[in-house]
């Protein structure tokens, strides 16, 4: 991606902290958040429900005034802006809110109208506008239709084009697929996908689904219990099989049996692109003279990046080299163990 | 001393009537929309946690309206007839006179019926429009008033029925109208025919204009409907 190369940050988070008031005193749903979007990347915000999440969300999408820290797009502290000063600030965020948001009693080309009206756009600018983002989203065939008469994820993707309408910087899902089911699900990801491809709008999805966090984002933030806990590419992240978004993501190592007593050496791997998983364990089987066998793992996609995560037995002399020629020339990662043989081999 | 007047003076007796009583709940109706609607507007918006939550004008607000509401329509004509009507229209007497304890009762009333019709509108849509940085008074016309659309029209529908009945006692205050009709020839001349006609008509009007509004309402409604 060409905009990448300039690391251009569009969002800054700084050390957000909200509570809210509870029985027993407040409750820190984030407590320091410290986050960046690089321009033009589609950042995935994970965890489980109750880790700061929504809140996050509702304090971009500015419905939520953090108690401090800030909140920059572009440059611009957004959490000390006055009333006016904050609707404009808004329109630089596009929101596509949690659950159904569209004005019933509105067809769906009024709906994607609402934000050009709100900024004031006249007339024949706003209709062909409205046309073209249902051309993006899709669904120019259902201009005239009401939200009652669409579909969950016809519905979505009418909420994504609204959320564009205004041009924003910045385009906030909170939760965009929870209500769908995985065929409409890949369609309202198409339509961010084709936002940040088209518009070069930079994407954050708040989400607890990892389908969504596979298909589209670049980044990937964890939040944790009001904390961001790991943060950075999404191919780098995997790479680290400890980390929580390996685990999350790429497919089990089954653990359950322990491991078969008849290898050498026992390793994990993991795989990122098409050459490493296609050729690369092939080779060093023939390259060493190993016996290469996976017990565990498999494959899966991250975008349009093929990535394996095997757990591999070996058998042969010279596993050990084996697996450093793994490491080293197909930039693998792996976490070695000791076969049951142990310091024998 | 029972009388019963002949059918062909019944029809001159209850065509004026009628008119009548289309004017004091027509023009009535349509005051307490003028001003019902906004009242609703301001009670919904003021209200804790609303688009502009002021909680002091809120109570204020609910006081008066629940005040308002718990006066009987009779009292309320009295109590208007010389702070309110005379000072407004000239004279306390007639139709004309009638229709300003009419509206000014019936803006509480609706008032309430906006105020949980604008409840009704999802959270989630007026924040959605919060976040494409509307100002509140597009939010309240575009999405609150917008989206309650259906509802706000049956609202003024009720009001305009409870009307038909309130104007009843404009007879007070020499309203005139079938209600009046209705207690003068019924109640004070035992002439059951002109009273059981009044109703008859009195009760069709209820009708027609509920469905009159019902019928607006469910052709602006875009939702779907469910049929069992």
């Amino acid at each position: 991606m060409a905009a990448r190369a300039v690391e251009h940050k569009v969002i800054t988070v700084d050390n957000l902290v909200k509570s809210f008031p509870a029985r027993g005193g407040a409750v820190r749903a984030l407590d320091g958040v410290t986050l960046e979007v690089q321009a033009g990347a589609v950042c995935g915000v994970v965890g489980p429900s109750g880790s700061g999440k929504s809140t996050l969300a509702r304090c971009i999408a500015l419905l939520e005034r953090p108690d401090s820290g800030a909140i920059r797009v572009d440059g611009t502290d957004l959490v000390t802006l006055d009333d006016a000063r904050l609707r404009a600030a808004r329109r630089q965020i596009g929101v596509v809110p949690q659950g159904d948001s569209l004005l019933r009693q509105r067809t769906a080309a009024g709906n994607v109208a609402l934000p050009l009206e709100t900024a004031g756009v006249d007339g024949p600018t706003r209709r062909r506008r409205v046309g073209e983002l249902l051309d993006l989203v899709g669904l120019t065939d259902k201009a005239a239709s009401y939200p009652d008469q669409l579909s969950g994820g016809q519905r979505q993707r009418i909420a994504v084009a609204r959320a564009l309408a205004a041009s924003p910087s910045v385009l906030l899902a909170d939760e965009p697929t929870s209500a769908l089911d995985p065929e409409t699900t890949g369609s309202v990801l198409t339509v961010l996908d084709r936002a940040r491809a088209e518009l070069g709008v930079t994407v954050v999805v708040v989400t607890h689904d990892m389908a969504v966090v596979r298909r589209i984002c670049d980044d990937v933030a964890v939040l944790d219990g009001g904390r961001i806990v790991e943060n950075g590419r999404l191919l780098d992240l995997v790479s680290d099989v400890d980390s929580r978004t390996a685990n999350a993501l790429l497919p089990a190592l089954d653990q359950a049996d322990g491991i078969p007593a008849n290898h050498d050496r026992v390793a994990d791997v993991v795989l990122v692109g098409f050459a490493a998983v296609g050729a690369l364990l092939p080779e060093a089987s023939n390259r060493f003279g190993v016996d290469l066998a996976v017990l565990g793992g498999g494959l899966t996609r991250l975008g349009e990046t093929p990535v394996a995560r095997f757990r591999l037995g070996l058998t042969g002399e010279r596993a050990d080299s084996a697996l450093e020629w793994i490491s080293e020339a197909g930039a693998l990662v792996r976490r070695a163990q000791k076969g049951p043989q142990g310091v024998a081999a | 001393m029972k009388q019963t007047t002949p059918w062909s003076d019944v029809f001159d007796l209850l065509h004026p009537a009628l008119g009548q009583t289309l004017y004091m709940v027509g023009v009535a109706t349509l005051f307490a929309t003028a001003l019902g609607i906004p009242l609703g507007v301001l009670l919904h918006v003021s209200a804790p946690g609303g688009l502009r939550p002021v909680p002091v004008l809120h109570r204020i607000l609910g006081t008066v309206v629940d005040f308002g509401r718990s006066l009987p329509f009779i009292v309320l004509i009295v109590l208007l007839q010389q702070v309110v009507t005379r000072p407004l229209i000239g004279t306390s007497i007639g139709p004309t006179a009638a229709i300003v304890p009419l509206a000014i009762g019936a803006v509480p009333f609706l008032g309430r019926l906006v105020q949980s019709a604008l409840r009704e509108v999802d959270a989630n849509v007026v924040e959605a429009a919060v976040t494409t940085g509307a100002t509140r008074a597009r939010i309240v016309r575009s999405v609150l008033l917008g989206e309650s659309a259906p509802a706000l029209v049956s609202a003024v529908g009720v009001t305009a029925v409870t009307l038909v009945g309130f104007s009843a006692m404009a007879g007070v205050v020499g309203g005139e109208g079938l209600g009046d009709l209705a207690i003068r020839y019924g109640y004070q001349r035992y002439d059951d025919r002109v009273l059981w006609s009044t109703v008859i008509v009195l009760g069709a009007l209820a009708m027609i204009i509920q469905l009159l509004f019902d019928v607006t309402s469910r052709l602006i409604d875009r939702r779907r409907r469910v049929t069992a």
